[in-house]
């Protein structure tokens, strides 16, 4: 067994893996394990903004912001959380910016904000100017920031290094087995802590914004060792994606005015949101471009699954487009060879953001059941995790708040822990499933397709588990996916080489994506009613008394067990989501 | 529609050399070049080994030479391939750094000398409160350098790395440094200097403009080079530290 020893070990090098790092590693020898180069993380994909209550623009407070995400979120969030978000969001900033982060600047030189969906002014009166950004690439340029700071701080990286397993005894984690893609080599890592910062999973929908890498590779490895993962039936579907490639558009061009359009020109949201119109949450604009959708007022009219609207930009002109919105101009000109200043952006629901993830406390501490018990050394941040501050519901900018809000907390948390805490017990044959799993992969034979599973995959969630669900499609994509899970323990991996065997990566992520797609499935068909992203046609409804709590499912061999906990709800009172 | 295409092969376990291997795929024109290598890799030949992520330019993962050009697979699309005239597109890996296998770059050499200019902030003083203060046309003087993706297009298609001088720091991270030291913010100018003034620094550059003419994100990289180089003349001129 080849092993190596950290005082703590991050899984990702996305934002909250790097501000993570950036913590622990003031005091703790620290890893950085990533299975693609750091820079190429998908938080670098981000870029409407960050949202923060600076007030550099107008009055704010992060009391709104915190309001904001929780009615955002259908009251799902767990209002401790959100309250530390929306007030340390405001630091957070701050501290990015003396990091060097160039945002965009106000005529007086502060950092420039915009509006953006669900942010309201006054516990929800009408838009606020909330994101800061830097142009349409915030996410970028935070990628960038902290992967600078992390050289400048020669955190130590591990680059084109996948997860496989993670060793839990006892309830405490003694470490990681990984697969180093450059050698094929299986390598243990012991650590006092170790930190998942995976990232989301939006590649087990056939349309999506997100990456490749984006297979929710660390919620998969926890769920199989018995930890159980949150609110996975949240899903969200980004409203304006490119039509037929699910590629982005950022809520920040809605943020600077732009208007959607069904095919008689009309700017339709007026009817589903009257308050926010163009500027109301996700969830509900996808909602609204779907039925337009479906009532034949696409652009086709014919309601088919490649119908589309309109986002109009051109009355911004083109000097807004080209200073505050430049990569979507860019974009839209590379795919569709059109000019935002003069077109319409043809546009649909994108498969986006995981709400739900593996459950933790505001320290970034895993939980392990359903009483709050923690797991010695484990902790979880960002997209992966579920703290639960979205909810039901992201709000545009707290993704990238979450981030560095919760990477940073997960950091400082786990530099405390290692300080006290001694090695658990790493078992002599830690890696033994790897090799196993390894060697069952490579073993001669054909086996099933795995291009096939995929797309039955991709298909399942789609039809089933979409922006509208009912009982009886999520029970269909439910028998799909347990059938597909099967089929895929046949596979074999067709490229036999050692090293730069992404044939092979690429089936661990397919495994990874089956695994949580089959829990995400299961949990929307358990919770019967609507709540934010989770919108079902038999249960239109809201339904507090009886689904005002948190799901978890835990993953045991092929079933999965269902339980639930209380949302944590401290100054807001559900009320009726109205916008 | 078909197309060919010849992608340049090695797997350094069991081939001495790279050759070229030609796949024939049904593609639509206005697909991206990296759907098609996908649809290649899991359908007819699972072994093809390439770098991808984010699939829209943003990541910097798949730059490779298309027809003989730097390009992001994710930017490339067929229409725009096909337009040449010849049977097969032709797919190579990047130029000047070693390949680990198919269209994988070690990119080591490349990382190395972008960290060399400390492409990271630097303050002397403390910093505010809230944010430092910086005027929009002050913010405008760095915007085209923060782009940077650190694809590497620029740098293997940089003749002065390909044919005169390896040990030249290369196009992007000159950009990166540039976007340092023309921030109204940092003071890290005379740290990066030792870096930036040397012979394999700045100086290196000879203006042919091919980092430029590749540059996924539009940078006007030769230009970020003369910018530099103008900084520390001068500096110079100043009779260095004031």
């Amino acid at each position: 067994m080849v092993v190596k020893e950290f005082d703590v070990v991050i899984v990702g090098a996305g934002g909250a893996g790097l501000y993570a790092a950036l913590e622990a590693g003031k005091a703790a020898r620290t890893a950085v394990l990533s299975k693609i180069y750091p820079v190429r993380s998908h938080t670098g994909a981000a870029q409407g903004g960050i949202g923060a209550a600076l007030g550099n623009v107008e009055e704010d407070k992060p009391l709104w912001h915190a309001f904001d995400t929780v009615k955002g979120g259908d009251y799902l969030a767990d209002q401790d959380a959100a309250m530390v978000l929306a007030e340390e969001a405001v630091r957070a900033v701050y501290d990015l910016e003396h990091r060097g982060l160039p945002f965009s600047r106000t005529p007086d030189g502060l950092i420039d904000q915009r509006r953006f969906g669900g942010h309201t002014r006054n516990l929800g009166e009408a838009p606020v100017h909330r994101s800061c950004y830097a142009a349409d690439r915030t996410g970028h340029m935070i990628l960038q920031t902290l992967y600078q700071q992390c050289i400048k701080n020669n955190v130590s990286f591990y680059n084109e290094f996948q997860v496989l397993d993670v060793i839990i005894q006892d309830k405490k984690c003694a470490g990681i087995v990984v697969l180093d893609l450059t050698s094929g080599n299986i390598i243990t890592f012991k650590a006092k802590a170790v930190l998942f910062a995976t990232g989301g999973m939006g590649r087990m929908f056939k349309i999506t914004s997100n990456a490749y890498a984006n297979t929710g590779d660390g919620q998969a490895v926890l769920v199989r060792r018995g930890i159980p993962l949150e609110d996975m039936e949240f899903f969200q579907f980004h409203p304006t994606g490119i039509r037929g490639m699910g590629i982005l558009i950022t809520e920040g061009v809605r943020g600077e005015g732009g208007i959607l359009r069904n095919a008689a020109g009309e700017p339709f949201m007026q009817r589903y949101s009257p308050t926010l119109l163009d500027l109301a949450p996700r969830d509900i604009i996808a909602r609204a471009i779907q039925t337009e959708i479906r009532q034949g007022r696409g652009i086709k009219g014919d309601g088919s699954v490649d119908d589309y609207v309109h986002l109009d930009a051109a009355h911004l002109g083109r000097e807004v487009i080209r200073s505050k919105l430049p990569d979507i101009a860019g974009f839209v000109r590379t795919y569709l060879a059109m000019d935002p200043a003069e077109q319409p952006m043809p546009v649909h629901p994108t498969a986006h953001y995981a709400m739900g993830g593996i459950p933790t406390d505001l320290e970034g501490r895993v939980l392990g059941d359903e009483h709050g018990s923690t797991v010695e050394g484990l902790y979880a941040a960002g997209e992966c995790a579920c703290v639960s501050v979205h909810g039901a519901n992201r709000l545009g900018t707290n993704s990238l708040v979450d981030l560095i809000v919760f990477g940073r907390r997960a950091g400082m948390e786990i530099g405390r822990f290692v300080k006290e805490a001694a090695f658990a017990r790493m078992p002599g044959d830690a890696d033994e499933h790897a090799h196993k799993k390894i060697a069952g992969l490579k073993r001669p034979g054909k086996g099933p397709d795995p291009e096939t599973i995929r797309n039955r995959m991709e298909q399942a969630m789609t039809a089933g588990v979409g922006i509208y669900r009912n009982g009886p499609d999520m029970k269909k994509a439910v028998e799909e996916l347990k059938e597909l899970r099967e089929l895929f323990k046949e596979v074999r991996c067709r490229d036999a080489a050692d090293r730069f065997n992404t044939a092979l990566l690429d089936i661990f992520e397919l495994g990874n994506l089956l695994d949580n797609a089959y829990i995400a499935a299961v949990s929307a068909e358990n919770r019967r009613e609507s709540r934010g992203a989770h919108s079902r046609e038999d249960y239109p409804e809201r339904d507090d008394a009886n689904w005002l709590k948190h799901t978890l499912a835990w993953l045991d061999n092929d079933s999965i067990r269902i339980g639930y906990k209380p949302v944590t709800i401290t100054r807001f009172t559900p009320k009726p989501r109205k916008y | 529609m078909k197309i060919s295409l010849e992608i340049q092969r090695f797997n350094p376990e069991k081939d001495t050399e790279p050759y070229f291997q030609t796949y024939t795929v049904d593609a639509d024109p206005s697909e991206r070049l990296l759907m098609v290598l996908m649809h290649i890799k899991r359908t007819q030949d699972p072994t093809l080994c390439f770098r991808k992520s984010c699939a829209h330019g943003v990541c910097g993962s798949d730059a490779m030479v298309v027809n003989g050009t730097e390009n992001l697979a994710c930017k490339t699309l067929v229409k725009d391939i096909m337009a040449h005239g010849q049977a097969a597109i032709r797919i190579e890996p990047l130029k000047t750094l070693p390949v680990q296998r198919d269209l994988m770059v070690d990119q080591t050499r490349f990382l190395d000398n972008y960290m060399k200019v400390k492409p990271y902030f630097i303050a002397k003083s403390s910093p505010p409160g809230k944010e430092r203060i910086q005027p929009p046309e002050k913010h405008a003087v760095i915007e085209e350098g923060t782009r940077c993706i650190l694809c590497a297009s620029c740098y293997s298609a940089c003749p002065v790395v390909q044919k005169k001088n390896p040990q030249f720091l290369g196009p992007a991270a000159v950009v990166q440094a540039s976007r340092f030291v023309h921030d109204s913010r940092d003071e890290g100018f005379e740290e990066r200097l030792p870096q930036l003034d040397h012979p394999d620094g700045v100086w290196p550059c000879e203006n042919h403009f091919q980092c430029t003419r590749v540059c996924p994100r539009g940078i006007r990289v030769t230009r970020e080079i003369n910018l530099t180089k103008q900084k520390i003349e001068a500096y110079r001129k100043q009779g260095g530290p004031a």
